[in-house]
């Protein structure tokens, strides 16, 4: 089947079989790789992707489910050499070790400062109990999401549809 | 981790949905949001040969209400029953449950409907269906009926639904009068299923006495459990410590558990009498408008 999404504002299209994951659509299909696949079993977090500006678990999803929609992706944070004040906050907070769950943590955090630009720690931690860090640095990962809050987050990729908007 | 292959269809409306489950009966399995199903197909436990995503189907989501009764239409992400926050006061368990259920990035995709066929044992919102007396609307290309809750769960991830019907909606009733509830979860961490899943919901009478009472309990049997001689216990009665203590006696005697890596058979009995327990205080504390 030919599955059209909206990347990171850029329509792309390609053919995929009815059970290819999103998350393989996108690494391999599409070619963008920043979408990590850790645990491949919706536990971790490392495949996150805003769908029409929620973040989803890439591998739980079906490459189908997202035809017609817009996905935003860890290639889509910075704006040419710009980098997003989430990006600009997990260097200066040093808010990664080994990076692994990075994309996935900085999606989560880019989708939650759209939502809350001010959020609390408590609000931080929950909006990311669902992606693991396996190098256990939360404490860097949360103090990142609070500076990026601060720095300001300005939406760079296009705007995003209402939830409801899966009519293809 | 792949599935095995399938066909694959996205129809656009309830009826050419309702004639493929027609169709194909069996062979059909229905995709919601995917977060159950998609697991099971990667595990090649379902093996389906059609897969319908009923995904872009309009009107099969959202919440609303209709003479005394809450509808949250199948499609309804769990996400948006957490944000359903006018439903405090009247609906406590639901906006106690719906941010217990597994993590905010299946919360965004998970569905109401979809959690609710799938049957799992350990599914949150069994339990509290349950405890509310909620109803599905279960349709077919040629009838609709409407399958109470306490009538759904066949077994461990089995229900009385036949292949070619597709749920649209849950509904439940609306409290008459003053009304209270909570969901008490434990769980290892966050993301997993529960040790043990406690749906209380009270109604109180114009005396103060207890009018409704609703219990219901996941992960401890097989299949979610209504604890009817709990609830059977309250209704009438004046509200006490005493007859608190002996709901939540009943209820721990009700439930079917199995040990297993979250606990033994005696840990997750006494876990549902301590949940019932606080879960019933919390529930009339609520419904009076004291301390919640």
């Amino acid at each position: 089947m030919n599955v059209n999404v909206t990347v990171n504002g850029a329509r792309r299209s390609a053919e995929a079989e009815p059970r290819t994951l999103l998350v393989d659509f996108i690494r391999t299909t599409l070619g963008l790789t920043g979408t990590h696949i850790g645990c491949d079993t919706s536990s971790c977090g490392a495949c996150t992707v805003l769908l029409d500006g929620r973040p989803v678990k890439s591998c739980t999803l079906l490459a189908a489910q997202a035809d017609g929609r817009n996905l935003s992706t860890v290639e889509g944070l910075a704006d040419g050499a710009t980098l997003h004040p989430v990006q600009e906050a997990f260097h200066t907070e040093h808010g990664l070790q080994c990076g692994f769950c990075t994309p996935g943590m900085m999606m989560v955090a880019a989708a939650l400062l759209e939502e809350n630009p001010n959020p609390s720690e408590e609000e931080v931690r929950w909006a990311i109990s669902g992606n693991i860090c396996r190098c256990t640095g939360y404490m860097n990962i949360v103090k990142a999401i609070r500076r990026a809050a601060e720095l300001g987050v300005e939406v760079h990729s296009e705007p995003v549809s209402a939830p409801a908007a899966g009519v293809a | 981790m792949f599935p095995a292959a399938f066909d694959y269809s996205a129809p656009a409306t309830l009826d050419e949905a309702l004639r493929l489950l027609h169709e194909r009966g069996e062979d059909a399995k229905v995709l919601a949001g995917g977060q159950s199903l998609i697991p099971l197909l990667k595990l090649r436990f379902a093996t389906p040969a059609l897969v319908v995503d009923i995904g872009r189907i309009e009107g099969l989501d959202g919440i609303g209400r209709d003479d005394g009764t809450l509808h949250i239409r199948a499609r309804t992400r769990h996400a948006d029953v957490e944000k359903a926050t006018e439903l405090r006061g009247s609906l406590d368990v639901l906006l106690d449950a719906a941010p217990q259920i597994s993590d905010p990035l299946i919360r965004n995709q998970g569905t109401v409907g979809g959690s609710l066929c799938h049957a799992d044992p350990a599914g949150d919102w069994g339990a509290v269906m349950l405890a509310l007396g909620a109803e599905l609307e279960a349709r077919t290309a040629t009838a609709s009926r409407r399958v109470p809750v306490t009538g759904l769960f066949d077994g461990p991830f089995a229900t009385t639904l036949r292949p070619e019907e597709l749920v649209t909606d849950v509904i439940i009733p609306m409290p008459t009068g003053l009304a209270g509830g909570t969901y008490l979860k434990l769980e290892r961490k966050v993301g997993d299923f529960a040790t043990v899943g406690v749906a209380v919901h009270v109604e109180l009478s114009g005396d103060g006495r207890i009018g409704r009472a609703g219990i219901g309990l996941c992960a401890v049997g097989p299949t979610s459990l209504k604890a009817t001689d709990a609830e059977k216990a309250l209704v009438g009665q004046e509200p006490s410590d005493g007859i608190i203590a002996e709901a939540a006696r009943l209820a721990a005697a009700h439930c079917q558990p199995v040990a297993d890596q979250r606990g033994s058979v005696e840990y997750k009995r006494d876990v549902v009498r301590v949940f019932v327990q606080r879960g019933l205080h919390t529930a009339i504390d609520r419904a009076r408008g004291g301390a919640a």
